[in-house]
């Protein structure tokens, strides 16, 4: 193989909500089998950024292109909706838990096999009279959800209402059900809001374990910096729709200019990106 | 930032009698001004064209002061009996209710096969059988749409229709060609040559032409969601209505369609004779024989409208309806793609619709618009709800308890409606989610355990 193409590249991204300008000519790009960190204020636009790739939104501008292993070539500008699931196996988790609470943790992480279920069952017509052909992928179903539930810590609730769960599980198990669509780029928006320092720290780990277990590139919207700082390969800062910085995080942290960008937004946040990572 | 994700809600008894004073007093003020024109002046034309109106404030007086003490009984009601859940049974008696629930289905199937034989002597009662049946069938039916998808549904009785005049038409008689017979009554022309098959060759095709109907109006409300769905079904069950009402040429109007092919078993006619059913096994013939029939016919529909609709939802797109219900959003970043799986689910839904629609004709034969109005969708719809939406026993329940319930209320004459209205009222404080309000997993690991209603979301409607 020559050089890799980055699984994401990014170029011009421009969003625009009536006289708002929410993203202005955003470039940047995602490597493979990377962890590349959107962090910027809050109202930066980094959940904006998200739901144009996602297909939520339809971009004013610019191009957003997507590269499988295999060289498939996804342009998600052109691209909407569910297909960018189905096809560019792009998937996500919500800023705010987006579970179905009333089904169990294992039906979740069905429902995220959709697509390759509803193939398997000949479109309902073999499922319904239980064809062998439709059981033998229900049961590779159920072996794939089993191994994401135990990797996040939740086998012995699987039969529980995700509504039941607690949050910090709800977060993981959002996880959980993204991988289990297999996707090529797995985005992530704050994953770890409202976690305690322990939840963080597991997180932090089936991450990595994400990037290095499974090769799944993850890109990551995050306040925490703890988290950022720790396994981040590359960060891009965002600030008013317009990215500042973009590098290392060793550089990002020390560039003044991101500095400046959260002392101006938020004390706190400031010293949270100076002491991130130490 | 992101709160925790719904948590049961729980029953809060904070407000006091200040609180329920309140909210009588505005009950009473919207009757006020609800009533005060309606009720408070009536108004005439006299015998000149004049306008003669006088004021009834003593009737409108009582109306508001019984919203007053209504409220406040409801309201008191609700405290008292409230919304069962809250309560914990001992484990025993838990147990006990749970061995019941699980004997409940197969005693009722049971039951089911045995009507005919029990009431062979009632013709009353195996009518009111074949009736709630009927309901049953169209129940589940919309229970697809509603219970499932969680789509708000006021116009199921459209695909009724559908089915009913499908049948009706494609059976029977000269209606597609009126120019060849122009004589009203139209006589009998069997023009697609099924004979005594017509009803075995045209039910399918009824409900695939339901099913068509299902998608054909399923797509301009694709976008649409809660109120504004409800509304927009409701309307295109009119308009299907209105059609058949107007359309005289081919649905005969407001005269409806009559010597609407019986059904046969399988080929066999069920008359009195030579070639008759009862003939052929040996028997006299009896007008009861075809009452059994219908039944069992009835109720075999019915009970692959269930089978169907349990596998469904143990297949992926089931899966995807319910989902699709708690998430709509979810659903989407999950690769699942809306529109299909909407679409499908009212194209199934109404398949089944069309299917009760043909055996409610081939059952009457005779048809008019008049059985398709809107007090049949919100009837259906009132049985989903308070079977508890998503539930198939619960469904059967409901309309066990409403169909028979209504016929219960007979004697009552004009009154009929009234305490139909005040027990229903009184059922959904007692439990707000339906009769059976939780939910059965699709697929389990270790145990099934159900899940409570609090949390399962009813949809967008
Ligand atoms: N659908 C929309 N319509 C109008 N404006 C929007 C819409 N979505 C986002 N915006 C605006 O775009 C800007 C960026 O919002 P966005 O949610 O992307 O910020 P964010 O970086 O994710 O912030 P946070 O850290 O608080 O999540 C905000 O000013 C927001 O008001
Ligand atoms: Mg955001």
């Amino acid at each position: 193989m020559t050089t890799p193409a980055p699984i994401l590249a990014i170029d011009g991204l421009t969003m625009r909500f009536g006289g708002i300008l929410a993203i202005n000519e955003l470039s940047f790009t995602a490597q493979r089998r990377q962890i590349t960190a959107l962090i910027g204020p809050n109202g930066a636009g980094k959940t904006t950024v998200f739901n144009c790739i996602t297909g939520f939104y339809r971009p004013s501008g610019g191009t957003m292109t997507l590269v499988h292993d295999d060289g498939a070539t996804f342009r998600l500008d052109r691209l909407h909706d569910f297909r960018i699931c189905k096809y560019a196996k792009v998937a996500r988790t919500f800023q705010n838990i987006r579970l179905f609470p009333g089904m169990t943790a294992l039906e979740n992480l069905m429902v995220a096999q959709h697509n390759t279920l509803m193939r398997a069952s000949g479109f309902s017509l073999l499922g319904l009279f239980g064809a062998p052909s439709f059981r033998a992928a229900e049961r590779q179903a159920i072996d794939l959800a089993r191994e994401w539930l135990q990797r996040i810590g939740l086998l012995d609730r699987a039969d529980d209402a995700a509504g039941n769960l607690p949050y910090g599980d709800q977060r993981r198990l959002e996880i959980a059900r993204a991988m289990c669509a297999q996707p090529a780029l797995l985005c992530l928006d704050e994953p770890a809001a409202g976690l305690n320092a322990n939840e963080s720290a597991a997180l932090s780990d089936l991450l990595l374990s994400i990037r290095d277990d499974i090769g799944t590139s993850i890109l990551l919207i995050e306040h925490d910096m703890s988290v950022v700082m720790e396994i981040s390969d590359h960060i891009v800062v965002l600030d008013h729709g317009v990215k500042i910085a973009d590098g290392a995080p060793r550089a990002v942290r020390d560039n003044p200019k991101v500095v400046a960008a959260y002392l101006g937004a938020d004390e706190e946040d400031a010293a949270a990106v100076m002491e991130g990572g130490a | 930032m992101a709160a925790p994700a719904s948590y049961p809600a729980s029953a809060e008894p904070t407000a006091g009698f200040a609180f329920i004073l309140k909210k009588a007093v505005i009950s009473a003020l919207v009757a006020l001004v609800l009533f005060f024109l309606m009720i408070g002046i009536r108004t005439e034309a006299g015998s000149s064209g004049q306008l003669i109106y006088w004021t009834r404030f003593g009737e409108l007086a009582s109306i508001v002061g019984a919203v007053f003490v209504g409220s406040i009984v409801i309201e008191l009601l609700r405290r008292w009996i409230g919304p069962v859940g809250g309560v914990e049974l001992p484990a025993s008696v838990r147990g006990g209710f749970a061995v019941l629930g699980r004997l409940l289905a197969p005693a009722l199937l049971i039951f089911a096969l045995l009507v005919p034989v029990i009431f062979y002597n009632q013709r009353y009662l195996l009518d009111l059988a074949i009736l709630v049946m009927t309901y049953v069938m169209l129940g589940w039916g919309l229970n697809i749409v509603v219970g499932l998808a969680g789509l708000l549904d006021l116009g199921y009785v459209a695909f009724y229709a559908v089915g009913a005049y499908s049948y009706a038409l494609l059976a029977q008689s000269g209606l597609p060609f009126p120019h060849f017979i122009d004589t009203y009554p139209y006589v009998a022309l069997d023009f697609l040559q099924l004979g005594q098959w017509a009803f075995w060759v045209l039910l399918p095709v009824s409900g695939l032409l339901a099913a068509l109907w299902g998608v054909i109006l399923g797509f301009p409300v694709l976008r649409l969601r809660g109120d504004y769905l409800a509304i927009v079904t409701l309307a295109f069950g009119e308009i299907i209505r209105l059609v058949i009402l107007n359309w005289q040429d081919l649905t005969g109007g407001p005269n409806g369609i009559s010597g609407i092919p019986r059904p046969t078993v399988f080929g066999i006619p069920l008359t009195p004779g030579e070639n008759g059913f009862a003939a052929m096994i040996g028997v006299p013939f009896s007008p009861t024989h075809r009452l059994v029939f219908l039944f069992y016919l009835i109720l075999a529909l019915a009970l692959i409208t269930n089978w169907v609709t349990i596998r469904l939802r143990r297949l992926p797109i089931g899966r995807a309806w319910e989902a699709m219900r708690e998430d709509e959003v979810a659903c989407r970043a999950l690769g699942i793609n809306i529109t299909t799986t909407k679409l499908s689910a009212f194209a199934i839904g109404a398949m089944f619709g069309g299917f009760a629609g043909a055996f409610f004709a081939t059952r009457q034969g005779f048809i008019s618009p008049e059985s398709f109005s809107f007090q049949e969708s919100a009837l259906v719809l009132a049985i989903v709800v308070l079977g508890g939406m998503g539930s198939q026993l619960g469904v059967a329940l409901a309309a066990i308890a409403m169909i028979g319930g209504f016929e219960l209320f007979r004697g009552l004459d004009q009154f009929r409606m009234l305490v139909f209205g005040g027990v229903m009222v009184l059922l959904m404080i007692w439990r707000p989610r339906g009769l059976i309000g939780h939910r059965a997993p699709t697929v389990f690991l270790q145990k099934r355990t159900e899940i409570s209603a609090s949390l399962v979301k009813e949809g967008h409607g």
